[in-house]
């Protein structure tokens, strides 16, 4: 962080004394690119996936881009959009910004600016120069739902939760689909610890639901806590956002992980180009903005060959995870044979499937 | 059976949880008894987990990583110490800007340390037994710091009641005027007391990298400082109740998460605010007497100390 907001400084300083000299523009310029991270970049996590598509984006495209990255910037206050107004103020010609917490000043800023072109993760508005990109996460959920559902010997699958929110409820849902499409007996127990980080929190969550019979624990928060925790106790655990491997090498099985690199470059190219158009991405294993991450040897092969089928249907088009029939959790049908959730039905999903044990707000 | 197992599961996982809300509170209430209100908990914590997970990776010692992480928190201590008691500064400002500054300094130091993985400190210190009971065996597996931890409150309360050092404690805390005119060296006594709630934080901190989950990542101790601080004044001071207090906050925590694994049907919203509530509602209970609650809170507490003569 501080080299960049080192830089950030140097630059604006040297800016007033730039204007004063003839601009000479060349073929030569690279094309600017910035990226606003919401945390560190670690070396694991959600923040971690986007800043590997930035250097992505470095490799393929090479001098003809110049990346900039702010990292751990605050999603409460005006922090955000003073960082965003300066790197557009400096040239930067396309800006991803990278959390939920963005939405707002990512647009405000964006009015000031109609000629920089702005990509904002997860949000929901949108406007001539502003798109919106996000994954359909639950499609990896669904895949470690079919080895969770074969794995298991109590039948018990442990979910730790942050929130009971949309974006939650689809992978525990897609998981509990998936285990009980190969599993009928399979139930999926929830817990949510109110907290997207607090590494206590959430490994005590996991350790109850592990004396509670569960042998495969899964969870939906920002630490790497509960894969350490599942090694420790010797059950089977997935990860989230990152390949978590290194943090249990014989217990996890695998990491539902974000591939950003594929849009960052895709959306450079067509922004050096001028074919760049405002739009919304929602993409999921087939973009392959959501992947597994490599399998543990643990996984045996007609299973591994069981989720290579998956996956290929899901990619086709022909499986779809929240196809009917689909019974919430009294047993009443929501989704018939035949038909499956739109996409403007999982984005608001609120409702668990039967064979989930947990509850909603 | 299963039932003895869950009793088990939850009966071991309180005392992991309440752990380090017992040490660092300890701490905090030995610096509170002598006058002073350290609101940087938190922060200390943090240096203490960063600093201790280092230490533990760089030595290979888990015991070295202990002591660095206490010496991290003192050093901390020793900053507010000079600039509330040598400078008399504010105390609250004083405190909030050391939590900033822990959570700041600790993420610095610590960056490449994240995701390092480590062998947390163990329990096969002690001498196997031979007993079926699964409730003797889970304690066992317990790790020392926990059992460090439990004792924590019968010393405190030897030492503030029943040792000379004790008295002197709360003396100054009670009025540095008076004791600073029986010839106590008030500002030497709150120093001792300040760095020794720093060492406690640190090692509260140092537990939660080290034994809870051995790992170190940015802000991992997730406010348990600010829960230790508000267990202090809620036990009115007492180190008997301080413990209480903690091991009820963390048997609700860890009962919510049974009650939500079991499928109990309640709200996850009621059920994630019922530590809080039922941590104040006892505390409330027990300090409900306002005389009482006021002739316990040490009379100087937060007043900055100037000798007249």
């Amino acid at each position: 962080m501080n080299t960049t907001r080192r830089s950030l400084l140097q630059a604006s300083l040297a800016l007033p004394a730039a204007g004063l000299l003839p601009r000479v523009a060349g073929a030569a310029d690279p094309f600017k690119v910035g990226f606003i991270y919401v945390a560190p970049i670690g070396d694991a996590g959600w923040t971690f996936q986007h800043d590997l598509g930035r250097k992505a984006l470095e490799a393929s495209l090479g001098a003809a881009v110049k990346t900039t990255y702010v990292e751990n910037v605050p999603e409460e206050g005006a922090d955000a959009e003073r960082v965003i107004r300066k790197l557009a103020t400096e040239g930067h010609k396309l800006i991803f910004t990278t959390s939920f917490g963005f939405m707002e000043p990512t647009l405000k800023v964006a009015k000031q600016f109609p000629k920089v072109k702005f990509e904002h993760c997860t949000g929901y508005k949108r406007a001539a120069n502003v798109s919106t990109y996000s994954a359909r996460f639950y499609e990896g959920r669904y895949l470690t739902g079919l080895i969770a559902g074969r794995l298991t010997k109590s039948n018990v699958i442990g979910y730790v939760a942050a929130f009971p929110i949309p974006e939650v409820v689809q992978g525990i849902n897609a998981v509990t689909i998936a285990a009980r499409s190969v599993n009928p007996n399979v139930t999926v127990k929830v817990v949510f610890v109110s907290t997207w980080f607090d590494p206590g929190k959430e490994r005590a969550a996991a350790d109850t639901l592990i004396s509670q019979g569960a042998d495969v624990v899964m969870h939906h928060t920002d630490s790497s806590a509960i894969v350490q925790g599942a090694e420790e106790k010797g059950v089977w655990s997935f990860g989230y956002d990152s390949d978590m491997l290194k943090f249990g090498p014989k217990t996890n099985l695998t990491s539902v992980t974000m591939d950003w690199d594929q849009y960052y470059i895709a959306e450079t190219k067509a922004a050096i180009a001028g074919s760049w158009k405002s739009g919304d991405t929602w993409g999921g294993l087939k973009s392959g903005m959501v992947k597994l991450g490599p399998l543990n040897a643990a996984v045996p092969d007609p299973v591994k060959a069981e989720v290579a089928a998956a996956q290929a249907k899901i990619e086709a088009g022909t499986l779809l995870p929240f196809a009917g029939p689909l019974k919430d959790q009294t047993g009443a049908v929501k989704v018939a044979a035949g038909s499956a959730l739109s996409d403007g039905d999982i984005l608001g999903l609120n409702w668990f499937v039967e064979g989930v044990q947990g509850k909603l707000g | 059976m299963h039932e003895t197992e869950i009793a088990v599961a939850i009966l071991v996982a309180t005392l992991r949880a309440a752990t380090p809300l017992m040490l660092a509170g300890f701490g905090e209430l030995i610096t509170e008894r002598s006058g002073v209100l350290n609101l940087g908990v938190e922060g200390m914590m943090l240096m203490g987990a960063s600093v201790g997970f280092i230490g533990t990776i760089a030595s290979g010692n888990p015991i070295v990583g202990l002591l660095a992480a206490m010496l991290a928190g003192a050093a901390l201590a020793l900053v507010f110490g000079v600039l509330t008691l040598s400078l008399m500064a504010n105390q609250v400002a004083t405190g909030l800007a050391l939590t900033i500054f822990g959570v700041g300094f600790s993420a610095l130091i610590g960056v490449n340390w994240i995701g390092t993985p480590l062998q947390g400190i163990s329990s096969d210190i002690w001498p196997s037994l031979a007993t079926s009971s699964p409730i003797v065996q889970q304690l066992m597996l317990l790790d020392p710091i926990v059992w460090l931890a439990l004792l924590s409150p019968f010393v405190a309360q030897w030492f503030i009641y029943r040792s000379r050092a004790g008295l002197i404690l709360r003396a100054v805390g009670e009025s540095h005027d008076v004791a600073h005119a029986l010839g106590y060296s008030v500002l030497r006594i709150r120093y001792f007391a300040v760095l020794f709630g720093g060492a406690m934080s640190g090692l509260a901190g140092a537990y939660l990298s080290l034994a809870y989950t051995p790992m170190w990542s940015d802000n991992m101790v997730a406010g348990r400082g600010w829960i230790a601080l508000a267990l202090v004044v809620f036990s009115t001071w007492k180190p008997l109740w301080l413990a209480l207090g903690s091991l009820l906050f963390g048997f609700v925590t860890i009962a919510q998460f049974q009650a939500e694994g079991l499928g109990l049907a309640l709200s996850p919203h009621l059920l994630a605010m019922l530590p809080y509530i039922a941590t104040i509602v006892v505390l409330v209970l027990i300090s409900r007497d306002a005389t009482r609650l006021k002739l316990n809170a040490p009379a100087a507490l937060g007043r900055p100390f100037h000798a007249t003569a």
